[in-house]
């Protein structure tokens, strides 16, 4: 039995999380390590007049104190930013610098301004609380709109109002106008997309070690790419040599997006050690994770729609000022524009699209990609443009979306579908997730329970939501073409061992997603296997060539990918050997079941003595090298484009504004599934956090830019008793472009949930008519004031 | 989350946690459940330097019957109440009140006498203990007293327990045939505390109203008695009419507080729908 695509295999890793036995960056305890605590601002926006750690250097334990000032003198370079966007008139978007702790001036509360080092974590904590700052506090500011406005206050001197770029895609802003002129209705939305905290259950951790001796470094790291941590810290940061460092990120426990980027404390760390000569470690406590982890989302938008008269969509124009935070993030530049802008076509055949983004520097934490990273918010825009406008012109939402639905392509027979906004779609079928979705609902009964339920005067709706996300992300050439400083593919080796074991190295980081399985499952079922025969080894840049990392739902599209290139290598080199052996020619084999056999005889090899055979080559064919060892490289001819359909059913209480969400029904169609359980995993995940962010979460900074919810006391994360239990399917339709015809799971739940619930709540307010908009998080007291109004 | 450095000792009985506190003063804090102590420890918001842990003495952990009196030992964690059958006899808001507390964890180490003593506004039990018409038993080096809880609550984390005082229980008159009670919380998302909740004990004579009393907290700085729905209601039948008129203007006078989950307004308006879903589970 080695049939292990498509099968619900329990996940191998499973049995050392649930007993406790993960090994997380913290874990790890080195001979003679120390303990670093990070000073931070209390302040948004404040210059350091003085920093007198006298006292705090004779406090017991303390071993060293760094400040702003000696990572300045010692002349090295800040966190740099991977993707450039540029101003529309073709200047550079401005790229001030990110000190790895600031010596003039703190533009974040939460900003790192010295780095107490001790023998304990509690020394170092205690010694802290003795450094003297003088603080001058400065005005400071949060919204990304009231930023951009004259005489707002700077947070880098060399960004006037504070516009890191601005940027458009899409077709000319004359045409789109033109098209809205010809437009029966428009339905026009302003609105944010509140700024999320990712949250994380194992906050952010680092361990700097240089051994003298050698000359070696190692980075112990919480990280979703340990690979672009090593090469953002050697080419940019420190300079040190990348065949001398190793960085590993070992069990990470969930990122969301706020563990790809290259953070400050990983280089203060090398940084710290290679002048103490020990290994020292800084671990994040929860206050500092909500302060000091890249929030997502955080866009003010204003978005137009027109339709005629039949209600198909003529134009869309979007104008969104995006929240970058005090400094721009390792991907901060690409998410609210090459993420976003390019998905604004989403299921739609609206013939003219415009988009007009504005990057923005604000005095709060920095703004990155967060599970779904642009799509979300763009995704969120168009779904509640449709069911808002279905509202207005009192048509079905459905039925809107099934008229202006994009006809069904294979990508194969069919050529993919080219957008008005970059990207062209590898193949969908999109009127098939929302009439399966609406066959899940009931949608007529629903719709007659409704009419009954608000005689009573009970308050129940249903809201749309149907999406498209860019995955896999990505095609190299493209995002460089697009301002990407890095490639995008990735690397699969995969070691047969002499006893036919395989050990398979992929540069892909699983931090919750269950590589070890899925990955496990797709060699074991090609190469004929037991399951437990291979083992998937990931995260640690020493064993690992090389990789881009986990992200963007691109795992198994691009990795996955790089390992099946290996294992086709692996099988044809095998049927070399094979050949020789059974004195038979390579046509003559088959492949199948864990050997090769002569066609139409029983004469065969199994896959472990051919394994042995090149391993002690004695009996070998000629001209064919020993061992059994490939390692390739995977650039997708293209994105991945996962879709789907939710639906959301809510009764909110009349009397409190309380929103019940009673039902969500989510299909997908994520390609094919290696692992269903796992997917449905995937699934389930991304609407908790989706739904979380319609009903509960949402950063708060107030005028001062006070991050003013920074712990759970504060900040509601969605808990099992808020959710129903989802009802979810899947449809079927292959990536045409890459080997196992995977799309990539990991954001859909999170893309396709926040504006079906929203929908969903403006549905059960219906009975007060149509009012403007409500800002999410939707909380009691903003749905209960809507009534009132 | 480092605390500052703190001394740590165990108190063997009441009497040695009155002679410890004594001993330390202003110093000193007592570790009960400690869940609201620890979190404000870790956070450096509180730095005592001596614990005195009074988690081990059992003589404080009990739930009985004393005469007719229902007493409950401030040791006696929330999961106690929640699962006592004394408790639900008397009045089925205890173990109503105790199942909304936090998550089982917070519940099976979180005491009773620690969460009144702490006095958090938004805590469940003052309400309920005020709807009982309970007694808060205090001792210290003075000797003992007994405050009712509808006196005990002065203000934001505010109550009547002086220096060195310790609280050992509260007890509750048992109440007269006819009366039911409720406790209904509309709850702080994040934190799952009130933002208000409503606690009512009502008994029924006759087709009437004979005695009810609610106890708010969540609303206000200090948890209080809604005297305006006693008078309303007494001598009244219970119905929905009478319960709406009753509830109007429920904590006008109150200071109410607001944050970012709940203005004055809405918490103020919430006052009046929960303390109607209590009254209504009391009594239809």
């Amino acid at each position: 039995m080695t049939n292990y695509i498509g099968k619900a295999v329990k996940r191998v890793e499973d049995k050392r999380f649930l007993t406790g036995k993960g090994r997380y960056t913290d874990d790890i305890v080195l001979p003679g390590m120390l303990y670093a605590y990070i000073v931070r601002s209390p302040y948004a926006h404040a210059k350091i007049n003085n920093i007198d750690t006298s006292r705090a250097e004779k406090m017991d334990g303390v071993v060293k104190i760094y400040t702003g000032k000696d990572i300045a003198e010692s002349g090295i370079n800040g966190i740099p930013t991977g993707w450039q966007v540029n101003f529309k008139n073709g200047d550079t978007m401005k790229e001030p610098p990110h000190p790895l702790l600031v010596a003039d001036k703190a533009r974040y509360m939460g900003d790192g301004v010295a780095v107490v080092i001790a023998e304990s974590r509690e020394e170092a904590r205690d010694a802290a609380d003795e450094i003297d700052i003088d603080w001058e506090e400065l005005p400071a500011v949060a919204s990304a709109k009231k930023a951009t406005e004259d005489g707002a206050p700077l947070v880098h001197d060399e960004a006037p109002n504070n516009k890191c770029f601005d940027w458009e895609l899409g077709n000319p802003k004359e045409e789109v106008d033109k098209a809205m002129k010809q437009a029966h209705h428009i339905t026009t939305l302003e609105f944010t997309n509140q700024r999320v905290v990712p949250n994380a259950m194992e906050t952010r951790a680092a361990i700097g070690q240089y051994e003298e001796a050698t000359g070696k470094y190692t980075l112990y790291t919480t990280s979703q790419n340990p690979h672009l941590t090593r090469l953002l810290l050697c080419a940019f940061v420190l300079g040190i040599p990348e065949h001398r460092v190793r960085v590993v990120a070992p069990d990470v426990g969930g990122g969301f997006g706020s563990k790809i980027f290259h953070y400050a404390e990983e280089a203060l760390m090398i940084w710290c050690s290679e002048r103490l000569k020990r290994p020292v470690k800084w671990t994040s406590d929860r206050s500092e994770a909500f302060m000091t982890d890249a929030h997502g989302r955080d866009h003010i938008s204003k978005a137009e729609m027109g339709f005629d008269k039949e209600g198909n969509v003529l134009a869309l124009r979007v104008k969104t000022h995006a929240n970058l935070g005090a400094y721009l993030s390792t991907f901060a530049p690409c998410v609210p524009t090459w993420l976003h802008g390019t998905l604004l076509q989403g299921l739609y055949v609206t013939p003219k699209i415009n988009v007009d983004v504005t990057g923005v520097f604000t005095n709060t934490v920095m703004v990155d990609a967060y599970r779904g990273a642009g799509r979300p918010e763009a995704t969120y825009l168009l779904e509640r443009l449709m069911d808002t406008a279905a509202l207005e012109m009192d048509m079905d939402p459905a039925e809107l979306r099934l008229k202006n639905f994009i006809p069904p392509f294979d990508g194969v027979e069919q050529p993919g579908y080219q957008t008005q906004v970059a990207l062209q779609y590898d193949s969908g079928n999109y009127h098939a997730v929302l009439k399966r979705a609406l066959e899940m609902v009931g949608y007529e009964k629903f719709r007659k329970e409704q009419a009954e339920a608000r005689k009573e005067g009970k308050l129940l709706g249903i809201g749309f939501s149907t999406y498209i996300e860019a995955c896999g992300i990505a095609p190299s050439a493209v995002v460089g073409a697009l301002g990407a400083r890095a490639g995008l593919y990735e690397v699969g080796q995969v070691r047969v061992q002499p006893t036919g074991k395989v050990s398979v190295f992929t540069g892909a980081h699983s931090h919750g997603q269950g590589h070890e399985t899925t990955f496990a499952q797709v060699v074991a079922d090609r190469l004929g296997i037991p399951l437990d025969d291979v083992e998937i080894i990931h995260g640690d840049s020493d064993s690992v060539a090389f990789g881009m990392g986990t992200y963007g739902s691109r795992s198994l599209a691009v990795g996955g990918s790089a390992i099946v290139k290996s294992l086709d290598k692996i099988i044809e080199k095998g049927a070399k050997i094979a050949a020789h052996k059974l004195e038979a020619s390579e046509e003559d084999l088959e492949f199948a079941e864990g050997k090769w056999t002569v066609k139409g005889t029983d004469k065969s090899i199994a896959f472990g003595d051919v394994a042995l055979t090149a391993y002690v080559p004695h009996d070998y064919p000629e001209g064919v090298e020993p061992g059994m060892d490939f390692s390739s490289f995977y650039d997708p001819a293209n994105f991945t484009y996962p879709y789907g359909a939710h639906v959301a059913i809510v009764e909110v209480d009349k009397d409190t504004g309380h929103t019940k969400l009673k039902r969500f029904i989510a299909v997908d169609d994520v390609g094919n599934v290696i692992n269903p359980m796992i997917v449905d995993g995937q699934i389930h995940g991304g609407l908790a956090q989706g739904i979380g962010q319609a009903l509960f979460e949402g950063a708060m900074y107030d005028e001062d830019g006070q991050l003013i919810n920074g712990s759970y006391m504060d900040y509601t994360m969605p808990r099992a008793d808020d959710l129903p239990s989802f009802e979810i399917d899947r449809t079927v339709t292959p990536c045409p472009h890459n080997p196992l015809g995977v799309k990539g799971a990991g954001e859909a739940g999170c893309i396709g949930s926040t504006p079906a619930v929203v929908n969903a709540v403006m549905d059960a307010l219906r009975p007060f008519g149509i009012k403007k908009d409500l800002e999410m998080p939707l909380t009691p007291e903003r749905v209960w004031r809507h009534m009132q109004s | 989350m480092v605390t500052n450095k703190f001394d740590y000792i165990r108190a063997e009985s009441v009497d040695d946690a009155i002679t410890l506190m004594v001993k330390h003063g202003m110093d000193a804090k007592l570790l009960a459940g400690g869940h609201s102590l620890i979190p404000a420890m870790k956070l450096r918001l509180n730095a005592p330097g001596v614990l005195i842990d009074i988690r081990k003495i059992q003589e404080l952990r009990y739930i009985k019957k004393d005469g007719n009196k229902l007493v409950i030992g401030a040791g006696a964690t929330h999961h106690d109440i929640a699962t006592s059958e004394l408790a639900h006899q008397t009045y089925s808001m205890l173990p109503e009140a105790a199942d909304l507390i936090g998550d089982q964890q917070v519940r099976n180490i979180g005491t009773i006498g620690g969460s009144l003593a702490h006095a958090d506004p938004a805590a469940d039990w003052p309400g309920v203990m005020i709807a009982a018409g309970a007694s808060v038993h205090l001792k210290g080096p003075d000797g003992e007293r007994s405050v009712p809880a509808e006196d005990f609550f002065t203000g934001f984390y505010m109550t009547e327990l002086q220096e060195n005082e310790l609280l050992t229980a509260i007890s509750i008159p048992l109440p007269p045939e006819g009366t039911r009670s409720a406790y209904k919380k509309f709850m702080q998302p994040a934190s799952r505390f009130a933002i208000v909740g409503a606690a009512a004990a009502v008994t029924v004579k006759g087709g009437k109203i004979e005695r009810v009393k609610v106890g708010i907290n969540g609303l206000a700085d200090a948890a209080f008695a809604a005297g305006n729905i006693e008078k309303a209601l007494v001598g009244k039948e219970p119905t929905e009419a009478n319960i709406d008129a009753a509830v109007e203007g429920t904590g006008a006078d109150a200071m109410v507080m607001a944050d970012h989950f709940a203005s004055e307004e809405y918490r103020l308006h919430l006052a009046k729908v929960y303390a109607k879903r209590a009254l209504m589970a009391a009594t239809q």
